[in-house]
């Protein structure tokens, strides 16, 4: 079993995310169990995510306790929220930003994982380039596929078109095919 | 057919397989998107010859399904928590009554305090009402349940509650096969009522029953519920004929064959137990578990027979009975009536609190070695108990209990005051 923990704000797709994971997943004959940690929904909240990724029917209930992967879409949570809580050794880390590790401080906690695990992205530029709205969460799925090599850029770009048939799909598309391209170039 | 969605999402599907005619709804919090999933296929056409009625309050959704379904229309609603409270009077009534309608809960708490997450309070707080209760392990089990309680409440004349754990199954994106229609009608015959308002063919329905005659009537309430343990298992199996797969039934076993210790549980906490389960038996300790399907009518025999061999129980419920215990061990109890093994209580996942498998294995691990209490809570912090009990000894106004604790919360993660 392969578990993904997506960290963001209210507003920020976190939920959408990890439905289009399994949504992907799903389309490439695995099974996928999505679901969102339930608080009081409003923007700007902190929120997580929940994906399971596996071979087999997902019986487990839990809230993931130890991802194998991060997805941190908001890197103003780096601070308040224990956001790395659990992450196994060897895990994955998926960052939306344009600032360096350093500046994050958090380039000596990095440094541990194995390379070409990590990498932050700017996905809201990517996403405000490509659909011109500052949602970061298809873009990072783009990332997420190229950094952990669980899914198929393909099947991101499907299941992100299921969900948003039309122009803003295909923006969201592109705004993950350019963040796949540039964590292919630059994981740490 | 297999999709990845939302459990609420297969669900609204389910229903409109079924062609309710009737689906009445107060669409605000706590409903589920049940609803507003049906309502959708109505409005897009994709569901026909069904009326969606937006009421003004639960009390008024449970009300309108019973007038629908007393003129012979399929029913469908939906609630959860308070919603099914504030329906309460007419819960009974419409068991009562003996009317077909079929109802999801997606089951959450019950306030005070406030709180919107899921545990079990709000349909056990109806399970002496006169319903079945169904409780879903899966997604796949709630659409499959759904499909079955139709025909269940329609063959006996009996409303049918669907229990589905509130966010935890009613939120979880998850692969599920949707039957087709073909299927469905095949399984699911036309709704016959066995009685009706006809401005044709007039009569009253809701009579006043007085003492010499109201015991026989609630009499013959409790043997409809002895019926549907006959046709429980029976439509299963129908079921399973027609679409391929074991869903529904009275209780489902798991790995009991020479177990000692056996769990006993209801709804979607089934499938961590069973991963618990697993990792236990790989440390060889003779553990299993069962999954309580029928919940209303129990199933003492079933239960009894799949219980009465280990040598112990351990139940875990999400329903607290203050002042008593649990309902459900309390009802597993009465299934082993005369027998000596233990039965444990351990009340979880109260108001939404995770239930983690490293827990869950610390307490399964103490009950084989027998070392639980009769009644334990999960995960419970008892230094935050103890706090609050000794700073409320010590004055007469020591102010409300909830706002307390979370001031000491609060203070433990070093903010607020």
């Amino acid at each position: 079993m392969f578990q993904v923990r997506i960290h963001g704000r209210g507003g920020q797709g976190v939920v959408t995310a990890a439905e289009l994971l399994s949504v992907a997943a799903f389309m490439e004959g695995k099974y996928a169990q999505a679901f969102p940690s339930f608080g009081s929904e409003r923007m700007g909240a902190p929120v997580v995510s929940y994906c399971r990724l596996d071979d087999k029917e997902i019986r487990l209930r839990e809230p993931i306790q130890e991802p194998d992967a991060l997805i941190i879409q908001d890197t103003t949570l780096l601070h308040s929220v224990d956001v790395f809580q659990g992450l196994k050794a060897g895990g994955y880390i998926l960052i939306n930003s344009t600032r360096t590790f350093d500046e994050l401080g958090i380039a000596e906690f990095v440094a541990k994982f194995p390379p070409h695990h990590v990498c932050a992205v700017g996905a809201t530029e990517l996403a405000m380039t490509h659909v011109k709205r500052p949602v970061p969460n298809a873009a990072l799925l783009g990332g997420f596929a190229a950094i952990s090599g669980q899914l198929q850029m393909q099947s991101v770009a499907r299941a992100i078109l299921e969900k948003f048939p039309g122009p803003i799909g295909e923006a969201n598309v592109a705004a993950a095919q350019a963040a796949f391209a540039f964590a292919v170039a630059n994981a740490v | 057919m297999l999709h990845q969605i939302e459990g609420s999402e297969a669900v609204a599907k389910a229903v409109a397989l079924c062609r309710p005619e009737v689906v009445c709804a107060y669409p605000i919090t706590p409903q589920t998107h049940i609803v507003e999933g049906v309502g959708a296929l109505v409005k897009s056409g994709k569901l026909t010859n069904c009326e969606f009625i937006n009421v003004e309050s639960e009390f008024a959704a449970l009300s309108v399904a019973i007038g629908s379904s007393a003129a012979g229309a399929r029913t469908y609603t939906a609630t959860a928590s308070q919603g099914l409270l504030f329906m309460a009077e007419a819960v009974y009534n419409a068991a009562g009554l003996g009317l077909p309608i079929v109802m999801t809960i997606g089951n959450r708490a019950i306030g005070a305090p406030i709180n919107i997450w899921n545990d079990h309070s709000d349909s056990m707080s109806m399970r002496d009402a006169g319903w079945i209760q169904l409780y879903a392990e899966t997604n796949q089990e709630a659409v499959d349940l759904h499909i079955q309680a139709f025909r269940l409440a329609e063959e006996l004349s009996c409303p049918v509650m669907v229990c589905m754990d509130g966010f935890i199954l009613t939120h979880a994106y998850e692969r599920m096969d949707l039957p087709t229609q073909e299927d469905v009608d095949a399984f699911l015959p036309p709704f016959e009522p066995v009685q009706v308002l006809d401005p044709a063919n007039p009569y009253s329905i809701g009579a006043m029953v007085g003492p010499d005659t109201f015991t026989e009537v609630r009499y013959l309430a409790h043997d409809k519920q002895l019926q549907a343990l006959k046709l429980i298992p029976e439509i299963g199996a129908v079921f399973k004929g027609v679409f391929g797969r074991e869903s529904g039934g009275l209780i489902h076993e798991y790995k009991t064959a020479g177990a000692e210790t056996i769990i006993v549980a209801l709804g979607s906490v089934n499938g961590t137990i069973k991963e618990v389960v697993d990792v236990m038996r790989g440390d060889n300790a003779a553990i299993g578990s069962v999954s309580i399907c029928s919940f209303r009518p129990f199933p003492l025999d079933e239960l009894r027979a799949a219980l009465i061999h280990a040598k112990r129980v351990v139940v875990i419920e999400k329903c607290l009975a203050p002042g008593l215990g649990g309902v459900l061990a309390s009802n597993v109890r009465m299934a082993l009536r005369g027998a000596t093994l233990p039965v444990y209580t351990v009340i979880a996942g109260l108001g939404g609190r995770a239930i983690l498998m490293s827990s869950l294995q610390r307490v399964f691990t103490a009950a084989g070695e027998d070392k639980l209490l009769d009644l334990q809570f999960l995960d419970i912090n008892q230094e935050s108990v103890d706090h609050e009990l000794e700073r409320a000894g010590k004055t007469r106004q020591s102010g409300p209990t909830a706002e307390s604790i979370l001031r000491q919360q609060a203070k433990r993660k070093g903010v607020g005051q």
